[in-house]
């Protein structure tokens, strides 16, 4: 579709391309206002973006950007992308703004109505199992990756991707959106096991700042959590506090 | 879940219809007529928090096409007592939703004895337009005062939402944006919250196509909704400086000549009307 970056991992582009097939046929006729003007009824509100989840010993670090785009207009430039499952269940969402919300609401239900049945917190397994399930039976109408990330009693701080088609799998360190291709290279040098909290702060930080600089896509403020056994405790790093890479 | 069961087959249905009016269309442009272009509000909507709620506003234009279809149209339309909606996108769409959840609200808000939420209200406009995927297209700015205080919400015609202290929608949301962009404060006093949304939305009028005619606003406090229609009349009608008919007397009259025509009265009925 126009208006999308050029650079777009090919994943991202294959999904947008196939999008016209399911346009309102009404939509097209209407304007030939130029691109940057958004049109309501064409283009759809995406989280392109860049998110990013850690395990350390005692619990995860997640991060995200904060911009959602209509085409080429920001309609939100300090969206939060971190979403509470649970009391100490988040999930990081990219892709469709209103396909990540709609799920995040539907698995937020099934997983608070499951742990009223426990009496006890839910796994972090539990809630990443709940996405995969809905992400993969409807696979063909929905546009969502998602990291799931939380600390339960049993294993600790947990990282589980759940990218488009509904895969699931645990990682200990995972990036998503379309400004992780930019920082896999960074985390493939730069992630070391068994680091601690405040080194995956920094580590992330660091990543997400890098990612945001070369994607249009990503952008604004660096929203940071972290979840362990104490609970979760949030960070905002903005615009002009981001570390700095480069020297021109 | 029964809720996104729900949501996708009533995708499946959706499709179905919108294959039919594929069909139909094709089917009239066969015989050689077109299919009615939806009316849209080419619009400017926007709303912003203060300091004791929130104000509202739009624009009156409504368009098909590149044709006014009306001067004067009310785009802020009610919710509840507490909660205003202003609707950008298909003018049907946004007026049969609001309707809709206004109607559900007011029985849920029976159901549980309690002023409405504005978060109730999101969450049922959200669902409702995901469900339809896209298809109706009403992008809303949502907003109101509850128990919780004044809240704001953008809601996006495929269902996804943003919770803002001020929101633009619309083709002329870009030149509203950037008049808050540059002006906004948190906690702003109620003369100055209502003069900032009225420059937004007159910077949509003047500088965006789709907008245009007068400045609606709609004032939400704690306990007092202010419905100002219109608030702004900024574009009236002029009055027309001159006039093409001539005056009795321009044209010189030569000669005059009158044939009375004689008409003989044959016959008078009187049937009365029924005015009961």
């Amino acid at each position: 579709m126009r208006g999308q970056p050029l650079l777009s991992p090919v994943i991202h582009r294959e999904k947008m391309a196939a999008a016209p097939v399911m346009m309102p046929y009404f939509g097209q006729q209407i304007s030939s206002k130029s691109d940057l003007v958004p049109d309501w009824t064409r283009q759809e509100v995406s989280t392109g973006t860049t998110i990013m989840a850690v395990e350390y010993d005692g619990g995860v670090v997640i991060g995200a950007d904060s911009r959602t785009t209509t085409g080429a207009y920001i309609a939100n430039r300090v969206t939060d992308k971190l979403t509470r499952i649970h009391d100490k269940i988040y999930c990081c969402r990219s892709g469709s703004a209103a396909d990540t919300q709609a799920i995040a609401e539907v698995v937020a239900y099934q997983l608070g109505f499951h742990s009223i049945e426990l009496d006890e917190p839910p796994l972090v397994e539990t809630a990443a199992n709940l996405f995969r399930a809905s992400c993969y039976r409807y696979r063909e109408e929905l546009t969502a990756g998602i990291l799931v990330a939380g600390w339960d009693k049993r294993k600790g701080g947990q990282v589980y991707s759940v990218p488009i088609g509904g895969m699931l799998v645990r990682q200990p360190v995972s990036v998503g959106g379309s400004g992780s291709t930019y920082i896999y290279g960074f985390m493939d040098a730069n992630y070391k096991p068994g680091m601690n909290k405040e080194q995956c702060m920094e580590i992330t930080a660091a990543a997400l700042s890098l990612a945001m600089e070369r994607d249009g896509s990503s952008g604004g403020v660096v929203r940071l959590a972290s979840i362990s056994e104490e609970g979760v405790e949030r960070r905002v790093i903005l615009g002009n506090q981001l570390p700095k890479f480069s020297t021109h | 879940s029964a809720i996104l069961n729900q949501s996708f087959f009533m995708f499946v249905l959706f499709a179905y219809w919108q294959c039919k009016n594929a069909v139909l269309e094709i089917e009239a442009s066969k015989v050689g007529c077109s299919v009615p272009a939806a009316r849209k509000t080419g619009t400017t909507i926007c709303g912003v928090v203060f300091k004791d709620g929130v104000v509202l506003g739009a624009d009156t234009r409504a368009t098909e096409g590149m044709i006014v279809a009306d001067k004067n149209c009310s785009k802020i339309h009610y919710i509840s007592p507490n909660i205003y909606c202003c609707g950008a996108g298909t003018a049907a769409d946004t007026e049969m939703t609001t309707q809709l959840i206004s109607s559900n609200l007011e029985l849920h808000s029976l159901s549980t004895g309690r002023l409405p939420r504005v978060a109730t209200a999101n969450r049922m406009l959200k669902q409702m337009l995901f469900r339809y995927q896209g298809y109706i297209g009403a992008a809303l700015v949502l907003g109101g005062v509850d128990c919780n205080g004044p809240h704001l919400y953008s809601i996006y015609p495929h269902g996804s939402t943003d919770k803002l202290p001020y929101v633009t929608m619309g083709s002329g949301s870009l030149a509203a944006m950037a008049v808050f962009e540059d002006r906004y404060k948190p906690d702003m006093e109620e003369d100055a919250a209502k003069q900032l949304v009225r420059d937004a939305i007159a910077a949509g009028i003047f500088n965006d196509l789709g907008s245009g005619s007068n400045i609606d606003l709609c004032v939400i406090t704690k306990n007092k909704v202010n419905y100002i229609r219109p608030h702004d009349e900024a574009n009236k009608k002029g009055v027309r400086t001159g006039d093409y008919k001539y005056k009795q007397g321009t044209t010189g009259v030569l000669t005059k000549a009158v044939t009375p025509i004689d008409l003989e009265l044959l016959e008078e009925s009187v049937q009365t009307m029924d005015t009961s």
